[in-house]
């Protein structure tokens, strides 16, 4: 199943947010092919925000994110309360929709039994093809999700919190599944909150709090002075932030009406050491 | 029991006619009305019959009682208020709920305001309650027609229809077809409600959509149950409902609706699946 990695997601001066308001600000990197990237940072820090602008399910305020020829080949988890548990459809049914791309509306799906019933075997969820999604616990439920990813068979995978409310054996497992992912050369990005996890599974780190904290080897990232600095950097937002002067000056003409800042007199360059955005793989 | 139940059909061809009208809203009808119970959007269909009236209104008011005319003003406005409410939803930051009892509330507005322009009670009280004894050759057509279009529509883009209902931000990400899948549902909704207010008045087209809906979830617990059962309920309520109001000297309409109503309950008292007396005389819990 695995592939040939060829392209890299990159941001350009990227700011993404809600009414204005900027979640993500001024974001600059590129996540090379075949990277295994936790996103860490506070409640609010964006995360959430970043992985839906990287899959384009919300528009950038400002700047882009490249990703040439990912287009159709990223695959998303996002947290799972979005997702109508009380619907009667079968654990195979969920799974099966990771075919969508290939199949689209009409194509049978019986050709592909045995990859599903892999996939769900995979998870350790053998035999539970029969069930309904409203019956399995958490746990059950995120590795059926785990399970669709597999048989999505992307080569970028953004995972949002794949692992809260999740307990230790379950995600034991799950993160054994993340590591032969990238075993096969496919991109990971997760959003996590447990540094231990991240320190001891995740290479590089994108420490997150609106802006970039700090941004490359895990170990040089998650220093105590880092997690201070973003635990400070401010939360809420300012109802009467000015309009942000910091436009991309390679853009061309600025067209947005601009987007306000929650704190005025921000650094314009995170000043850290562990700034190499990425690119030692 | 045969001529019991099927006395009057074959004795009276209006009978047969009015039968093989509600058969055919039986099988078109239900399934609409159990993706609408699956996606909390019972109601909705309620607020879109209520839609449905200014154009009905406006037909009535050009052509008199015609029934291609009232048909095409009650497509224009049901697709119109479904379009409008969908746009505001997806553009804004509107509720689904929000948006169309906005746009239902207008339209009913402007329907009221159109039928007392002109319109006697007597005409008022046709539209509400619908002339199922009096279906001629169009109106049988129509209502075959909207069982067509809808059995392979609803075929056409059920798997897309399941992923937006489960899971819309999944579908968003690996494909586009969410936004149309969900007009074309509306769309649905509305030609089986104008089907609907044909044979049972505008007031309770939603009865033959929702009531064999909601009673088949005590039969049955996924779509390939759900779907089958809520046809059969239909159909059986319409068979009691056309024959108690022949019977009985009642109207049409609500007695149909009435037999659907039954149903439910007996389905909510004895349903495998939930029903009370399952509830109370538990089975014994399994050990694993």
């Amino acid at each position: 199943m695995s592939r040939e990695p060829t392209g890299a997601i990159v941001l350009r001066g990227l700011t993404l947010g809600y009414d204005r308001h900027p979640a993500v600000h001024h974001l600059d990197g590129t996540i090379p092919p075949g990277a295994l990237l936790a996103l860490v940072g506070p409640n609010g820090a964006g995360k959430s925000t970043l992985l839906k602008g990287i899959v384009g399910e919300i528009p950038c305020l400002e700047g882009r994110i490249e990703r040439s020829g990912l287009a159709d080949a990223i695959a998303y988890l996002p947290q799972a309360a979005e997702i109508d548990r009380s619907f009667p459809l079968s654990v195979l049914d969920l799974v099966a929709m990771g075919l969508w791309r290939r199949l689209g509306p009409w194509r049978s799906a019986r050709p592909h039994r045995p990859l599903l019933r892999e996939a769900l075997a995979a998870v350790g969820l053998g035999g539970f093809e029969g069930r309904l999604i409203g019956t399995l616990s958490g746990g059950q439920f995120q590795r059926a999700l785990f399970a669709r990813l597999i048989v999505q068979d992307a080569r970028v995978l953004l995972l949002d919190e794949p692992f809260t409310g999740i307990d230790g054996r379950t995600t034991a497992d799950l993160i054994a599944l993340v590591r032969t992912w990238h075993g096969q050369g496919r991109t990971i990005v997760a959003a996590l909150h447990d540094l231990a996890q991240v320190r001891s599974h995740f290479p590089q780190t994108l420490l997150l709090a609106r802006e970039a904290v700090a941004w490359g080897a895990t170990e040089r990232v998650l220093t105590p002075h880092n997690l201070t600095r973003a635990q400070n950097l401010s939360e809420a937002w300012d109802e009467d932030a000015a309009v942000c002067a910091r436009h991309g000056g390679a853009e061309g003409p600025v067209t947005a009406i601009g987007h306000d800042h929650a704190q005025h007199d921000h650094p314009h360059a995170p000043d850290d050491a562990a700034h190499d955005h990425g690119h030692a793989a | 029991m045969i001529d019991l139940l099927f006395g009057p059909f074959i004795e009276f061809g209006f009978m047969r006619r009015a039968l093989v009208g509600c058969l055919a809203l039986s099988l078109s009808a239900p399934p609409v009305g159990v993706f609408l119970m699956l996606r909390r959007m019972s109601l909705m269909s309620d607020a879109m019959s209520h839609a449905i009236l200014p154009g009905a209104a406006v037909g009535f008011l050009v052509a008199g009682l015609s029934l291609p005319a009232m048909t095409l003003g009650g497509l224009a406005a049901g697709l119109a208020v479904a379009l409008m409410a969908g746009f505001v939803t997806r553009s804004t930051v509107i509720k689904e709920d929000a948006s169309l009892a906005a746009f239902y509330l207008i339209s009913l507005a402007g329907g009221v305001l159109l039928v007392s322009l002109r319109g006697s009670q007597i005409d008022l009280l046709h539209i509400l309650f619908g002339s199922v004894l009096a279906l001629d050759d169009p109106a049988l057509w129509l209502l075959g027609g909207i069982a067509t279009v809808t059995l392979f529509g609803l075929a056409a883009i059920y798997r897309p229809l399941v992923m937006e209902c489960v899971d819309p931000l999944f579908l968003r990400t690996v494909s586009r077809a969410g936004g149309p899948v969900h007009y074309a549902f509306l769309g649905l909704v509305v030609m089986n409600l104008v089907g609907g207010f044909q044979a049972l008045g505008t007031l309770l087209a939603v009865g033959l959509m929702l009531l064999p809906a909601i009673a088949a979830r005590f039969w049955a617990s996924d779509l390939s149950g759900l779907i089958p059962v809520s046809m059969l309920i239909a159909m059986l309520s319409s068979v009691i409902g056309l024959d108690v109001s022949y019977r009985a000297d009642v109207p049409t309409g609500p007695a149909i609706v009435l037999a659907a109503g039954g149903l439910y309950l007996i389905s909510m008292l004895v349903g495998r699946r939930g029903g009370l007396v399952h509830r109370l005389f538990r089975a014994r819990h399994l050990e694993a």
